[in-house]
């Protein structure tokens, strides 16, 4: 078995619940590669997860693991960091449950800057409810509840997060995937807020629908797609069209929330 | 010198009696979201929670409070989230979370005139139907009525205890007044409060976070970051933690957290028997309003009515027992209460035909006075 | 420990047939059987890349042979 799922996996529930080809897995397998190039105490992990396809990885994560309610993970999260800031804490949400439902809590836990990464798995679709759109979705994308195209313009997570004030942000693909556990790697050392939106491709309620051929092609796709930020801002406009950028979009260092409030605690203590 | 002692009485309001009392049960962690009039406890949670080490956060809405405070429990930590009305609407879910999880935590909603926004800055006891039943599906409740300051002190350790001895959210059902209300309190030495913690595992081979062994009314709670490296989830779960669709085991869960309830009465009802002696005509009404009812009993003792007042100290789980066997000896049952007909429900579905029942209550943002207790009452005659 | 003592396997009661490792095999090493589950049709072209088990979304197919080679 390999040995990262054999390590960090609950190797008993597995095989896991996702379609063939969903990306899920891949992503998965990108954060327990990188909490073991780490080194990372397993005993002292907490990863927490809201509803949704994506929401189901803890379940399989060999840590204590929390599937909260629809959109809450993050602010349930926040109370496990903040009561208990030594835990090394990871929230894996899905786009809907990240962006739409939770929307609010994401751009308030990066506001705050508090130490917790979260993974974004990003299939721009409602997958476990049949295939309705979501805030990534993109304009004129078919889905259930959009039959004529989606009219609605999608989030930008990544751009969303570094917005709101993350001092991490960042985008790869589960083509990407070398690249995308790197980047989980970097998120996971920083002091703060971080967010890794990973692209996956959901072939049952996405790929099916909008006629992206095999699971195959819809990573060929994102081969296509996806190119550097780097490279993508010395791209001419005219170029631009049609590509997405990935890598970093902010590593920046800001005051820590549990860090802060443990200044308080301390300042008290020296007033007695 | 600062040697002077602290004076154990104070003169407060329900809402600052309220944390005094969640401080003396080990109260660490607030998560929430201000909303009037229950605005101080975060306020005051604010002041006191970092000077013992514990954490206060603001958060973005009323459903990250409560989703926050269940994370903090999750690590081992007494939580408590506070809200009013509209709050208590937004939390439902994740009330459905915590009973389904075992997380303990103590929900205080300090209660004002609804529907809606209705009216902030005035009381009411329009939610005792939603404490029960407000959150989707079937699970337990225990939720407490405190009738003066004093109480909200006790209430609140009482809460916080049967919240970890339970595994389970329990409800402070207050209201405008009592959080409002100044009134002298007597804080006990530590060493006469009892104080109930979590059952902990010891033991990390084998751990079962959801099954019991004979004997044992909940599941031993590890705390996350202990090394358990346990699951907890809102679906239907086994003895493990992990999900589960089957019919069998999901009626197994839920007969198992009911029965945490209902087979344990005996320690959580809570009630006093006011005058009841040779009543004639049982008063029955919680929360401030009680405070009404106990004067208008009083007046009418005075005029020689044989009244006399069922006080609900645990609305949830109801006093059904007692209640039905207190009304086989009485012309009428009176429910004062300051909405426009909860707990009156459930008032009939117990005493039925033993007694004619009575209902006195409005749900202006005015609490009810004795004497509309009185003519309810008189009106009989 | 160098990649040519790496052992390519797979664990077919894992596998959901995506195709994804057959797709990006540089050497067309692999194929589903008539299951739809991976086998390794052609071990001896298998140049040990990894690229199967980097994309495999099942953990269904892995390169072994290092710490854990006396473990299954």
């Amino acid at each position: 078995m390999n040995k990262y799922v054999k390590k960090y996996l609950r190797n008993d529930k597995l095989a896991h619940m996702w379609c063939p080809g969903c990306g899920h897995g891949i992503i998965m397998h990108q954060i327990i590669k990188a909490i073991d190039n780490l080194g990372l105490d397993k005993d002292n992990i907490c990863v927490v997860s809201g509803i949704g396809c994506s929401s189901r990885a803890p379940g399989y994560m060999d840590f204590d693991t929390l599937h909260t309610t629809h959109g809450r993970a993050l602010a349930f999260a926040t109370g496990i960091k903040l009561a208990n800031p030594d835990m090394k804490v990871i929230v894996v949400s899905g786009d809907g449950d990240a962006s739409a439902i939770g929307g609010n809590h994401l751009i308030h836990a990066c506001r705050r800057n508090i130490d917790i990464t979260t993974i974004v798995f990003n299939n721009t679709i409602y997958g476990m409810t049949g295939g309705q759109f979501s805030p990534t979705t993109a304009t004129n994308d078919l889905a259930s509840t959009a039959p004529y195209g989606s009219i609605d313009r999608p989030f930008d997570i990544a751009k969303l997060a570094a917005a709101a004030g993350a001092s991490y942000s960042a985008r790869s693909t589960v083509y990407h995937a070398n690249n995308l556990e790197k980047l989980i790697e970097e998120a996971l050392q920083v002091k703060g807020f971080s967010l890794v939106e990973a692209m996956s491709m959901c072939p049952t309620s996405y790929g099916r629908r909008n006629k992206k051929g095999t699971v195959s092609d819809m990573l060929e796709d994102y081969k296509e797609t996806y190119i550097n930020i780097n490279a993508f801002n010395k791209l001419p406009l005219e170029k631009r069209e049609g590509k997405i950028e990935m890598g970093v979009f902010k590593n920046e260092t800001y005051p820590e929330y549990t860090a802060e409030y443990q200044k308080i605690i301390d300042r008290l203590k020296g007033d007695k | 010198m600062k040697m002077k002692m602290k004076s154990n009485v104070q003169f407060v309001q329900g809402n600052k009696a309220c944390i005094l009392g969640a401080l003396d049960a080990g109260y660490k962690f607030y998560g929430g979201y201000p909303i009037t009039p229950s605005t101080e406890l975060a306020e005051l949670s604010a002041v006191e929670l970092p000077k013992v080490g514990g954490k206060f956060i603001q958060m973005e809405d009323e459903i990250a409070g409560i989703a926050a405070a269940i994370g903090a429990s999750l690590t081992g930590k007494k939580s408590m989230t506070a809200t009013s009305g509209p709050g208590f609407s937004l939390k439902q879910e994740n009330i459905g979370y915590a009973m389904m999880a075992e997380i303990p935590l103590v929900i205080v909603n300090v209660q004002r005139g609804g529907p809606s926004t209705g009216l902030p800055t005035s009381p009411a006891q329009g939610d005792m139907m939603q404490a029960k039943w407000g959150t989707h599906g079937d699970h337990p409740v225990i939720a407490l009525t405190p009738e003066s300051v004093q109480e909200t002190y006790y209430m609140t350790i009482r809460a916080f205890n049967l919240a970890e001895k339970y595994r389970m959210p329990v409800m402070l059902m207050t209201d405008e007044v009592i959080g409002h209300m100044r009134e002298k309190i007597v804080i006990p030495n530590k060493e006469d409060i009892e104080i109930i913690d979590r059952v902990q595992p010891n033991e990390k081979e084998g751990y079962l976070p959801y099954g019991v062994k004979d004997g044992e009314t909940v599941p031993k709670m590890a705390s996350f970051g202990d090394g358990y490296r346990y699951h907890v989830t809102g679906l239907a779960h086994d003895e493990t933690g992990f999900p589960s669709n089957s019919n069998e085991n999901a009626k197994r869960l839920l007969d198992r957290l009911m029965n945490k309830v209902n087979h344990n009465l005996d320690d959580i009802l809570d009630y006093e028997e006011y005058m009841l002696e040779d009543a004639e005509h049982i008063v029955l009404s919680y929360g401030a309003t009680a405070r009404s009812a106990r004067a208008a009993i009083k007046q009418m003792r005075q005029e020689g009515i044989k009244a006399g007042m069922f006080r609900l100290k645990t609305v949830w789980p109801f006093p059904e027992e007692r209640l039905l066997e207190l009304s086989k000896n009485v012309k009428n049952v009176l429910v004062a209460e300051m909405n426009l007909g909860q707990m009156v429900l459930e008032v009939e579905r117990v005493v039925k035909d033993n007694a004619k029942i009575l209902f006195c209550g409005r749900a202006d943002g005015e609490i009810i006075t004795p004497e509309e207790i009185v003519e309810t009452l008189k009106e009989e005659f | 420990m160098s990649r040519e003592n790496l052992v390519l396997k797979v664990k077919p009661e894992w596998c959901k047939g995506c195709g994804i490792c057959v797709h990006f095999c540089p050497k067309n090493v692999l194929e589903l059987d008539e299951d739809n589950k991976i086998v390794i049709a052609r071990p001896d072209d298998c140049i040990k890349c990894g690229l199967c088990e980097l994309r495999c979304p099942d953990f269904a197919i892995y390169l072994e042979g290092d710490e854990n080679e006396d473990e299954k």
